[in-house]
């Protein structure tokens, strides 16, 4: 579900990793493979083609000629949500989450909002099906945070920090690199599409802040759920040019720090970090720091968003999947 | 003044030093006329802290109520004091304040930071370059006591918040490799 950049990429990538693509939709229309309803496997080999269907959609055309619920009945092993990422009860993927789990299949989330805003339903369904459910794409694009945090063991876990938006980060970088002023570079980023035409939500945060709760949830298991409003959350669309030539100066620099601290707070906002630092990433890197119970400080980092970038970890995740 | 003889005591004063010409001779005026007797001066010129400044220990003599007016004076001198006596700052946190801080007052500002927390604001750059009327920047280094950083930035997150300006926060607990 979804054929926007990583909807479509996971299509694209898909045959790659050895996987068929039955079904693809958007919001307005899908393709459904022929056979897709009424078998109980999925056919080897009668997928849809993916190609076509995206090309058809850049034309302006629908993507197939069914219905996007249709794609929700096809005949799939997993269905891999990417639609947009919405806040509080985190419809359609939610809805989308939910239909899959109750016909026992397996769910690919690079959807933030169910895992962020309804971590426990999702949870709850998981049980009651035969499906499971995983999310390494919402956290960090390609980075592989959360199978990290999952294969340490979440109670082995004490802290996790770093920077988790790329738009916000290659703001922060270029008026410390350049000595311009917010707006300039918020327009050069939009110009280079680095922004999007709305970055309200990279730039106030809440980006990096629904990433920081689905790690608490995760690290909280079931002690505790985690939305995005028990995250304490400060944007950087008030930070002056000032600001951070005095932290330069200092040997320091203002990076768009999101963390999950070892009381279980959830805090995202602009902090000071020494300049030349691991956290203190350039451009559109992101950066995530790991503190181990045992090991140390464990860094990752690597390119947090993205079409191909973010189809690399859903296709990862599949790769995770039990057999049903 | 009322000092006995006899309560004169040995102190060393640890402090921070900009490098530039002057500096020593500056930061021991304020001993000599607050009537401190200096006994001995160990400047580590070859040794820089991490921010450029040049670490000097002074050892000297003075009763302990001359002895405060003299941190005070060195203080009051713009001089970074990083332990006195017995009393030692031992964590130090830079933040950084943006937003109307001139007409919010900066100078209240500071010095309600320095009532309402155990810390001591050790050095200030302000930054305004739209002028003071408009959003500017102040970066504010504080020395705290072993353990106080956490409370101490709360109390200047509540501070600021009261004055409608932002706290760009340190990076705390590690993060800083």
């Amino acid at each position: 579900m979804g054929a926007g950049a990583v909807g479509a990429a996971v299509a694209n990538l898909a045959g790659e990793y050895g996987h068929t693509v039955v079904a693809l939709a958007d919001s307005s229309s899908a393709a459904v493979a022929s056979d897709g309803s009424g078998g109980d496997d999925a056919g080897d080999g009668n997928g849809i083609d993916a190609a076509a269907a995206l090309e058809s959609k850049r034309a302006g055309e629908p993507l197939g000629e069914a219905d996007p619920t249709d794609a929700l009945e096809a005949d799939y092993d997993a269905l891999v949500e990417a639609t947009p990422t919405t806040l509080g009860d985190a419809q359609p993927g939610f809805g989308h989450v939910e239909r899959a789990l109750e016909r026992d299949r397996h769910v690919v989330l690079a959807n933030k909002g169910p895992v962020a805003e309804r971590f426990g339903e999702v949870r709850e369904l998981e049980e009651q099906s035969a499906g499971t459910v995983r999310f390494e794409a919402t956290v960090g694009g390609a980075m592989p945070v959360l199978s990290t945090i999952e294969d340490f063991d979440p109670d082995h876990i004490d802290a996790v920090r770093g920077v988790l938006n790329g738009t916000a980060n290659f703001i922060l970088s270029r008026m410390a690199a350049e000595g311009l002023g917010y707006e300039h570079v918020l327009a050069e980023a939009q110009d280079l599409g680095v922004a999007e035409a709305d970055p309200t939500f990279d730039v106030d945060g809440t980006d990096a802040a629904l990433k920081c709760v689905i790690v608490a949830n995760v690290l909280a298991g079931d002690d505790r759920e985690y939305t995005l409003d028990d995250a304490e959350v400060q944007g950087i669309e008030e930070i002056p040019g000032s600001a951070l030539e005095l932290a330069t100066e200092d040997g320091q620099t203002i990076r768009l720090i999101g963390e999950v601290t070892p009381a279980g707070e959830v805090r995202v906002g602009p902090r000071l970090v020494p300049e030349h630092g691991t956290l203190a990433v350039t451009g559109t890197e992101n950066i995530v720091q790991l503190e181990t119970a045992h090991a140390g400080r464990l860094n990752i980092s690597g390119r947090g968003a993205g079409g191909p970038e973010t189809a690399t970890a859903v296709l990862a995740d599949a790769g995770r999947l039990p057999d049903l | 003044m009322s000092d006995s003889t006899e309560d004169v005591r040995a102190y060393t004063v640890r402090l921070e030093l900009v490098d530039e010409p002057g500096e020593l001779l500056r930061a021991l005026e304020p001993i000599a006329d607050n009537g401190g007797n200096l006994l001995s001066i160990f400047h580590e010129r070859g040794n820089v802290t991490p921010r450029g400044h040049i670490p000097v220990e002074v050892d000297l003599e003075a009763t302990p109520e001359r002895f405060d007016d003299i941190v005070d004076a060195l203080r009051e001198a713009g001089i970074n004091v990083i332990q006195a006596g017995s009393h030692t700052y031992s964590e130090s946190l830079t933040v950084v304040l943006t937003g109307h801080l001139v007409n919010t007052d900066l100078s209240n500002t500071l010095s309600r930071i320095q009532e309402s927390t155990a810390a001591n604001v050790t050095d200030l750059s302000l930054s305004a370059p739209e002028g003071t009327e408009d959003v500017s920047s102040a970066r504010l280094r504080l020395a705290t006591e072993e353990g106080r950083a956490a409370s101490t930035l709360a109390t200047v997150r509540d501070i600021a918040e009261e004055k409608d300006l932002r706290v760009i926060e340190p990076l705390m607990g590690g993060g800083a490799a």
